[in-house]
């Protein structure tokens, strides 16, 4: 078992906005694509020419469709990567102390050198946001771009995660979500952001907004056009007027 | 507790980024490429860029595995067993050079029509057209026929420009977006990072398509249309919208023919045509003196309304026909919306929509002007709509004249070129009267008599031979498609294999997967590809391959010319060519080998280059025979279309320095573009940002640009002459006419004015016996992104289900893991199935290109792509079916021959459990060792 520490000075995270995620997964293959490089034992992929290919990916997305009573139904794209809870069962399940949450920032990380590979934290994860490196056999998840965000062997714009960095729909945003004052709290103020499954009481900081309402806010009572005219000939004597006034 | 482990937050990932131009798709955005030890580690956008301003999507994030992929060719290839099996042997480039050499040089001193040099998503096309015109055949294009020639045509012809690349809406300023048939593609990050402007300022977004998936999911407001109706709704808002006077008179009368006058007597031989005075000007009457002027003559205000008598014919204005025609009940909300397969209310909402934007909430910049009359304006005023359309318009059979009434819809609004609307990219607008005719004249041992493509303002300038058959081997710019303005790539193997319109010797493709997903019939046309004559030899004697892949086409290759991946290259993305502007910047931009090959390949352009001089092309070689260029970096920087202008446009020589746009070649020009990150711009100046077919200060630093060599204001044409041209000529009257067999169907579908008929395929097939639309999108993680052997992008799409829609999955008492067979006139597949709902109960469809050959791409042959995976293309006709007169109709648009993709209806049935799709093809063998295990 692992401790989880009493507070952390700042809780850093993603807020997704679902109302403009069109699916397409850039930030999955940003993500993919960094981690590979910047983490020493990469994120493999297996028989990746194959029949059955399977890598580590820490980020990916999913589509449902919502069906609706009197409206057409509408798809939604769920981009999903580890939330960084405050109460993260993956950590407290953890037998090695691989899995812990820091306390300067409150992101959740694997010490690879501590990970026995033994799977108890992805079973623990009630958002199946780990994923088991199918060569190395190490968890591998979410770090938050920790290997970004205070890199300063990067221009200093660059230093947030390569899924906000890359996000062409600009879907993804990161930042302290215990600062009342910062650009993402005031978005999930703003926006009424959600927590992902809040009954499982583990405090997820990353925040989902809601898709605003589709199709759903149309007024069947806004005034339609009125016609200039009934037949060709007003028309035309509408036109002439309407000329006259130009 | 245990101290926290420490963790490295300082890694240093590569030691140098060169900065480059993606090739994963066709949005050409800037690229930040990271190398260690001169190895490939990382690729993100760059942020400068003026495409996607650091923004990066999925494809272009997995280029590594591109660049690293197995199926890459490795050194060029002849081919030892029969065609179509994949069994080569690696040959050196002298032997490849000189094999070609063999069998083109005796075509061009003969009959250099039978070489046919097609190139499919080709981002060189001024260069391999060049080289094409210096060959001497007319039969050159690129993939634009089976694309979105459509949408290209019906801009051009209508306003100067269409979307894409030729414009966008003004993201910033736009209140109202609709989106019409943009299939999860083209653009790709410019429309993710417009459609997030729209959503921070809270602008409503209005989708048109049949699927609702992608930028369709999150559109405020959802039309599920029918497929192929587009039109008919379009026109049904301009019903609307004329009824209620919703239009801009103003700006109608000002910058478009809405006055013009046209001959509206039956019996004339002039019917349709404009009235013009003695120099050929168009004629309006002036609404300030009550007489004919010259339509863009120095203050002349045209009168909408004018009429003139004149010779005994009668004369009104384009603007009169227009309302007379879309004023009629046939377009009323409630007499289309069943077709359409919509609400008539939401027409009528969206028309008021669209109204109250356009007209409550204009916009005003306090930016003075001066327009092509010579008026001064204090302020630039604008509607504040904006559409954007792509294939789902385009890929039917009825779509040059769909997209021409959603700019006639744009139009009508006053909402083109101003601010909040729809603006254009320079070196766009350019009308259609300034684009080249064809040419297509070929003469053995001489150069074509300029470019092969062009928009023909009449029948004057079809590509017809003097016995009036087609000249060219894809029947473009013939009485079959007079405007098909790219040509018609999808019919070229067809029409070789069938000696119609006549025997090819060589055909040459670049970057065009014919063999597979780009070609309608796929079965037939593998077959037709490896066809034999009576003597046993292939029916195409010669087919020459240039791919950097081991891709369906390459086994169909005699000869196979490996290119290199797009990081090993030089190119350019010219504005010659298809820029990458936006609209307050010309920009071009271009590749550099950022790698090196490690491999015996060579870049495509290259390798025509040293072609060009082997076989002493005109414009390849110096007087003494020598080769003109070093390689292709060496055209990009040396070469001058016309003087002073060349392929790309920044840090030309000048006088003194240097010079942007006009200027002297500059030996070292690719060294100051990657000293700049790639790419140059130069900003429209602000005076000159909107309006600008008809702004004065656009059009003096057009020129000042090279674009044009002297201001071209031009009007916008409502009404297009030269469709009146073609009606004039099947109705019997010019001198050249066509075929007695093809005057119906140009009457039926040459319209000056929009117009919308049914998809022409319905007319051959059985609406109770086939009564589904089938469609295809490209997913955004794949969409152009030449092929699925990308290692991670295969992770995320390596199986297509049809998805069917819930009406029609309970009535066929459909569950998840069921197959079904899915037929049309032409063919069946059986392929397994899932359920959507969002989605037009009508319509099915599929990811497109996902299915591969197996024994392709270096895939395992129980790849799923390979077993699964499935192409709709062995549905799909390239000729419609027989119907008793004797002809076989392509099935093509009638007016562009752009390929009907999206006209398909098929039938489907439950069957059982497979465990694979069929049709299932034979593997070809793989001329590059198998993908690896682990990675």
């Amino acid at each position: 078992m692992t401790a989880l520490p009493d507070k952390t000075d700042r809780t850093l995270g993603l807020v997704i906005d679902l109302d403009i995620c069109v699916g397409c997964h850039a930030c999955v293959v940003a993500c993919k694509g960094w981690n590979d490089t910047s983490q020493t034992s990469g994120l493999s992929d297996s028989d990746p020419y194959g029949e059955a290919p399977e890598g580590a990916f820490l980020n990916r997305i999913h589509s449902y469709e919502i069906t609706r009573e009197d409206a057409p139904a509408t798809v939604v794209h769920f981009p999903k990567s580890c939330l960084h809870c405050e109460d993260a069962p993956c950590v407290t399940v953890c037998p090695t102390g691989a899995s812990f949450k820091r306390r300067e920032d409150g992101i959740v990380l694997v010490n690879e050198d501590d990970c026995i590979g033994c799977g108890l934290c992805a079973w623990a994860c009630p958002y199946g946001a780990r994923e088991m490196d199918p060569t190395t056999q190490v968890m591998k998840k979410c770090t938050l771009c920790v290997d970004r965000i205070y890199n300063e062997e990067l221009p200093e714009i660059d230093r947030e995660p390569a899924c906000v960095r890359t996000c062409p729909a600009n879907a993804r945003h990161f930042g302290d979500l215990s600062d009342p004052g910062s650009a993402v709290s005031k978005l999930v103020a703003a926006r009424e952001g959600m927590d992902l499954m809040p009954e499982m009481d583990t405090r997820p900081v990353n925040k989902y907004l809601p898709p605003r309402p589709r199709d759903a806010e149309i007024d069947v009572l806004a005034p339609l056009l009125e016609p200039v005219a009934e037949e060709p000939r007003g028309f035309l004597k509408w036109l002439d007027a309407a000329l006259d006034r130009i | 507790m245990r101290p926290e482990p420490q963790v490295d937050t300082q890694v240093r990932i590569s030691d140098e980024v060169r900065k480059t131009t993606c090739y994963m798709c066709a949005c050409r955005c800037g690229i930040d490429v990271h190398l260690k030890d001169g190895k490939l580690v990382y690729i993100e956008g760059n942020r400068d860029h003026p495409v996607n301003k650091g923004v990066l999507c999925a494809k272009g994030s997995a280029g590594i595995m591109q660049v690293n992929s197995p199926a890459r060719l490795r050194a060029p290839l002849r081919r030892v067993g029969p065609r179509g099996s994949g069994e080569f042997e690696e040959i050196s480039w002298d032997e490849a050079l000189d094999l070609a050499v063999s069998w083109m040089k005796p075509l061009r001193d003969t009959a250099p029509e039978k070489l046919v040099f097609f190139t499919g998503r080709d981002q060189s096309q001024s260069f391999t057209g060049y080289w094409a015109q210096a060959f001497g055949t007319p039969n050159y294009a690129a993939h634009g026929g089976f694309c979105s020639v459509n949408m290209a045509a019906a801009g051009i012809y209508t306003m100067g420009g269409a979307f894409w690349e030729f414009g966008e809406p003004d993201w910033d300023r736009t209140k109202l977006f609709l989106l019409f048939g943009v299939a999860e593609d083209h653009a790709s990050n410019p429309m993710k990072l417009g459609l997030s402007k729209l959503k921070a300022r809270g602008v409503k977004i209005i989708s048109v398509n049949p699927i609702r998936t992608g930028y369709n999911a999150i559109a405020d407001e959802w039309v599920g249309i029918t497929p192929g109706t587009d039109g008919l709704f379009v026109l049904s808002l301009i019903h609307e919208l004329l009824r209620s006077g919703k239009i801009d008179l103003d700006y109608l009368s000002r910058y478009t023919n809405a006055g013009v006058l046209i001959d509206c007597d039956p019996k004339s031989e002039t019917e349709g045509l404009f009235l013009r005075d003695d120099e050929g000007r168009p004629l309006c009457i002036d609404r300030k003196t009550g007489k004919p002027a010259p339509l863009d003559g120095k203050a002349v205000r045209p009168d909408l309304a004018g009429s003139l008598r004149r010779a005994g014919i009668t004369h009104r204005t384009a603007f009169q026909l227009l309302a007379e025609t879309y004023l009629s009940d046939d377009y009323a909300p409630a007499k289309v919306a069943k077709r359409c397969g919509i609400e008539a209310n939401q027409i009528r909402r969206i028309a008021a929509d669209l109204a109250r934007t356009a007209f409550e909430e204009a916009i005003t910049l306090d930016r003075p002007w001066t327009d092509f009359r010579g008026e001064r304006h204090k302020t630039m005023t604008g509607r504040p709509v904006s559409m954007h359309a792509m294939r789902g318009v385009s890929a039917h059979s009825n779509g040059f004249q769909t997209a021409r009434a959603i700019h006639v819809l744009q139009i009508l609004l006053g909402s083109v070129e101003v601010p909040g609307g729809f603006r254009f990219k320079p070196p766009y607008p350019k009308p259609a009267h300034a684009h080249p005719v064809p040419h297509h004249k070929a003469t053995p041992g001489a150069p074509l008599g300029g470019p092969h493509l062009g928009y023909p303002q009449g029948p004057e300038h079809l590509a017809l031979k003097d016995d009036g058959t087609p000249s060219r081997i894809d029947k473009a710019f013939s009485w079959e498609n007079p405007l098909s303005a790219h040509g018609l790539m999808h019919m070229v193997i067809a029409n070789a294999a069938a000696g119609d319109p006549y025997r090819i010797d060589t055909l040459f493709l670049y970057m065009a997967n014919m063999a597979w997903n780009s070609s309608m019939n796929t079965r037939g046309t593998m077959e037709m590809l490896s066809a034999t004559d009576d003597s046993g030899d292939y029916t195409i004697p010669h087919i020459i391959v240039s791919d950097a892949y081991s891709s369906e086409m390459v086994a169909y290759a005699d000869l196979v010319l490996p290119d290199t991946t797009y990081l090993e290259r030089h190119d350019c993305i010219s504005l010659l060519d298809r820029p990458i502007s936006d609209p307050d910047a010309a920009a071009d931009a271009i590749r550099w080998p950022v790698l090196t090959p490690d491999r015996d390949v060579r870049s495509f352009q290259s390798a025509l280059c040293d072609l060009g001089h082997r076989l002493s092309l005109p414009g390849f070689v110096d007087e003494d025979g020598a080769p003109r260029f070093a390689d292709y970096a060496d055209y990009i920087q040396t070469h001058e279309r016309r003087a002073g202008v060349g392929p790309l446009a920044g840090w030309r020589i000048g006088a003194k320095g240097y010079a942007h746009g006009r200027g002297e070649p500059n030996g070292a020009q690719i060294d100051s573009y990657i000293a700049n990150g790639g790419f140059f711009t130069a900003h429209v100046p602000d005076e000159a940002a909107f309006f600008k077919p008809w702004n004065a200060a656009y059009q003096d630093w057009a020129v000042e640009m090279g674009f044009y060599d002297r201001p071209e204001p031009y009007l916008f044409q409502l009404y297009v002459e030269p469709l009146a041209k073609f009606r004039l000529a099947a109705s019997g009257r010019g001198t050249r006419q066509p075929p007695d067999h093809l005057r119906a169907p140009i009457l039926a579908t040459f319209h000056p004015l929009p117009v919308w008929y049914p998809p022409l395929s319905e007319g051959f097939s059985d609406p109770v016996e086939y009564p589904l639309h089938a469609l295809t999108q490209r997913p955004m993680a794949m969409y152009h992104s030449w092929g699925s052997q990308n290692a991670w992008l295969r992770q995320i799409h390596g199986v297509n289900p049809l998805f069917v829609p819930t009406a029609v999955w309970q009535a066929h008492g459909f569950k998840d893991g069921d197959w079904a067979r899915v037929t049309s006139t032409h063919g069946e597949i059986v392929v397994h199935v899932a359920h959507m709902a969002a989605l037009n109960p009508h319509t099915v469809w599929t990811w497109n290109a996902i299915g591969k050959r197996k024994g392709a791409w270096a895939l395992s042959p129980g790849a799923p792509e390979a077993t699964k995976g499935f192409l709709l293309n062995h549905l799909i006709p390239e000729l419609l079916p027989e119907r008793g007169d004797g002809m076989r109709w392509s099935n093509s648009d009638p007016v562009t021959g752009q390929a009907a993709w999206f006209d398909l209806k098929v039938k489907i049935e439950k069957v059982d459990p497979q465990d694979e799709a069929f049709p299932v093809i034979a593997a070809q063998t793989s001329p590059v060792p198998p993908g690896g295990q682990d990675r």
